[in-house]
């Protein structure tokens, strides 16, 4: 027979006693020893991908996360180099980052605002990620981004295409290398003016959140200052499915041209609708009726199948580019997974890259030193031509490709062609716009 | 007058699909008692069922075209189709075409099949449940399909295209008199309103006319007599699950060409056609039919733009806004039986 002193309330205090014994020297080393939020001390560094693994995004997130371990094996010294052989800045040697092994833990971002805060809070807190990258939306990307700031460390963004992400919300600790609306729109205007006509009239259908309301805004912009007219502009909720009801009512209008400011789902579908009514067929005072959509994504593209054929709008990338950096970077990711890249592969393996550069070049982790290296930094050899992450707003310059959808594709990959690419020059615009007033850089937050 | 006109018809064809659903699912709920949030995913199933479909008919083999090249700038793998090199490639290009019509043989035993699993290995087990927990069980078995389709399939939606002899539009305008292009409507979505209206027809024909349609509306109104007189009414309740499984199976395999198949789109149809079934009458198949045609077009209208700029966001809330002034004045819905939902 044993005697047993444990009592529940015995047990309870000692294991508060043990917790507090155990959580006291991390309570230290994150509150005094570092120097900066998550101050990689070990052989290796984390990196949190922030990548929507669920929802309606999940396929654009998978094609992200396949993009990022690709770039982790490059920085590692693993695989083929990729970019990294072609890239301007000599600064990366394979050996990690400042001789630290890329390690990286992965959050799903659903989409969702408040899901993306609540992984990258989860990957900065507990796996001591030193920076968040990833996203497939402009509101998940404003959304993480300001958390970042708040947390001191860096925010790489992905694929976020609102004028906001670096126009009325930015943030010091956030850089995007994706292209904007306003871009769009002033790549996109000249040529649909030249092909189109300088006397269309326009009706926009716009998805109802922060990347709708800017992109419009763009598009309207560019293209009245070209001689459109814009005949309605009409928000539709991101939750829509069928847009018939939308597309019916752009028959009783004089427009024609049929602006669709969609993305994912939404775009495969209005655009379905649109060419089940007739549109495409449709003539206005003798002239074809025409419908555009400013941001194409070859992922969704596949979805809306034969409808794409002959749709003009502006990609940030595209894989048929014939650059010495495009053309590596396809060898790279299609050998290794089979098919080629997306744009939201390309920008976020670029992001990856520029930031292990950064902090080669700067010789530290620290946010804030990241973000002297890259203010103003001018590089090329990553796809788009000579390239700068401007230190007004954090937003990278460079050329913009202006496509159609392909007429005649010779496989399931290749639904897109390159009719223009539109010089830099072209899509600067001044850091105080209208467009992207009201923001604020502040200053970087380096936490700890 | 024509954008009233063109709102009808538009009314229609999304009308038809919550017509179809809530038949469905007010035949369950009258029935088995059942309240069935998986129902969605029997229609997303159902359209997934088109896609596999073409999917199947267009497996292909690869030959080797050394005069062109990949994108890695390896020699081209060309993909035929078996269907295409076994029948010739007019007649098999034919029949990938006609996939969507196809469908509808493809998709009834395996609709019927995933109906008499639901409800014989999981639905069974919550008859005499309380309505919250069918709900909660219900609706994570939608959850559980709907991610088995996304983990198949993936998450951007796919095109599933109708064939191409109703490809094109119909000019309703030039018909009553109006200019050329001002009320057009897609044959495909004719098509889909005329299948809806035969197969609702149908299952009413089945209930109305047929031995085993009587007994299971005996069965709807006393379940204990019928039961009583040495029937098994739960072997035909069964059955009838099978058959609303079908019926949404069918009404998504034909929705696949209006809508690029997602694998969220059971969802987005499910809570509009629970609205529909309060709407009708909980367990009133007429009910079901008049409400879904009458909710899609009240739908359409308060998307047309002059009444949006009058009621912002109308378009969102309007069937629900029709839904609580019914279950207010008239808490059986519109053909629903004296004292259900009543006390």
């Amino acid at each position: 027979m044993s005697n047993s002193n444990f009592t529940r309330r015995g047990v309870l205090k000692s294991g508060a006693v043990a917790g507090a014994g155990v959580a006291l020297p991390t309570i230290f080393t994150a509150s005094s020893a570092a120097a900066y939020t998550n101050e990689p001390m070990g052989s290796s560094v984390t990196l949190g991908f922030n990548v929507p693994q669920s929802g309606p995004y999940a396929d654009e997130g998978a094609d992200e996360l396949r993009a990022y371990q690709l770039a982790v094996e490059h920085l590692n010294g693993e695989g083929d180099g990729g970019m990294m052989n072609t890239f301007s800045s000599k600064a990366l040697q394979g050996n990690g980052i400042l001789g630290k092994k890329v390690e990286y833990v992965t959050g799903d971002t659903q989409t969702k605002s408040d899901a993306a805060r609540a992984s990258a809070k989860s990957m900065i807190e507990k796996d001591g990620a030193v920076m968040i990258t990833g996203g497939s939306s402009s509101g998940v990307a404003i959304a993480v981004q300001g958390l970042c700031q708040e947390a001191g460390v860096i925010f790489m963004a992905g694929l976020t295409h609102s004028n906001d992400t670096t126009g009325k919300d930015k943030k010091a600790n956030g850089f995007r290398h994706f292209f904007n609306a306003y871009m769009s729109g002033a790549a996109l205007a000249p040529v649909l003016a030249a092909r189109y006509g300088s006397d269309r009239k326009a009706y926009h259908l716009t998805a109802d959140y922060t990347w709708g309301w800017t992109q419009e805004e763009s598009i309207v912009a560019s293209t009245e200052a070209l001689g459109w007219e814009t005949v309605n502009t009409v928000k539709t909720p991101l939750a829509a499915t069928d847009f018939s009801s939308y597309i019916t009512p752009v028959l009783q209008t004089d427009a024609d041209v049929l602006v669709l400011n969609h993305y994912g789902g939404n775009m495969v579908n209005s655009l379905t609708n649109a060419v089940q009514f007739g549109l495409r067929e449709k003539q206005v005072n003798g002239r074809n009726f025409e419908i555009v959509v400013p941001l194409f994504s070859r992922l969704m593209a596949r979805g809306a199948g034969e409808n794409i054929k002959g749709i003009l709008g502006s990609t940030n990338w595209h894989w048929s580019l014939t650059d010495e950096g495009s053309q590596a970077f396809v060898k790279s990711f299609g050998t290794k997974y089979g098919f080629p890249p997306s744009q939201a592969a390309h920008t976020v393996y670029c992001q990856t890259l520029l930031y292990a550069d950064a902090c080669e070049r700067a010789g530290t982790f620290n946010p804030c030193g990241v973000v002297e290296a890259l203010e103003g930094f001018e590089f090329d050899g990553l796809g788009n031509g000579k390239t700068t992450y401007r230190a007004d707003d954090h937003q990278c310059f460079k050329d913009v490709l202006v496509v159609r959808g392909k007429e005649n594709p010779t496989s399931e990959f290749d639904l897109l062609e390159v009719v223009e690419v539109t010089p830099v020059e072209q899509v600067t615009y001044d850091p105080n716009h209208p467009m992207f007033a009201g923001g604020n850089l502040g200053a970087c937050n380096e936490g700890a | 007058m024509d954008a009233i006109l063109l709102q009808i018809l538009n009314g229609l064809d999304k009308g038809s699909a919550y017509a179809l659903i809530a038949l469905g699912l007010t035949l369950i709920f009258g029935t088995l008692g059942v309240v069935n949030f998986a129902h969605g995913a029997l229609f997303m199933i159902g359209a997934f069922c088109a896609v596999s479909l073409q999917r199947l008919l267009s497996l292909s083999f690869e030959t080797v075209d050394p005069t062109r090249t990949d994108f890695l700038g390896n020699p081209l793998k060309v993909k035929t189709p078996y269907i295409e090199s076994w029948f010739g490639p007019e007649t098999g290009a034919a029949i990938i075409d006609w996939s969507v019509p196809l469908a509808i043989l493809f998709s009834i035993p395996i609709m019927l099949l995933v109906g008499f699993i639901m409800e014989r290995g999981l639905i069974k087990h919550f008859y005499k449940r309380p309505h919250a927990d069918q709900i909660l069980v219900t609706f994570g078995l939608a959850i559980v399909l709907q991610e088995l389709v996304k983990h198949w399939f993936g998450a951007n939606p796919i095109q599933t295209g109708a064939p191409e002899a109703f490809k094109g539009s119909f000019d309703f305008g030039v018909l009553l008199g109006f200019d050329p292009n001002l009320i057009i409507y897609p044959y495909w979505r004719m098509v889909y309103f005329g299948f809806a209206a035969v197969i609702v027809a149908a299952v009413f024909a089945f209930l109305q006319f047929t031995t085993f349609g009587m007994v299971v509306r005996a069965g709807m109104a006393d379940r204990e007599t019928v039961g009583l007189l040495g029937i098994n009414i739960d072997k035909r309740f069964t059955i009838m699950f099978g058959l609303a499984a079908a019926v949404a199976g069918l009404a998504g395999v034909m929705y696949a060409p209006i809508n690029s198949p997602n694998y969220h789109m059971g969802m987005d149809f499910l809570v509009l056609s629970f609205v529909v079934v309060v709407v009708g009458g909980m367990g009133s198949l007429p009910g079901a039919v008049l409400a879904g045609f009458m909710l899609g077009i009240l739908e359409s209208f308060a998307s047309m733009n002059w009444i949006k700029s009058m009621i912002p966001g109308i378009d969102q809330i309007i069937i629900y806004l029709v839904a609580i002034a019914i279950l207010l004045t008239r808490p059986r819905g519109l053909m629903g039986r004296k004292g259900v939902m009543e006390d």
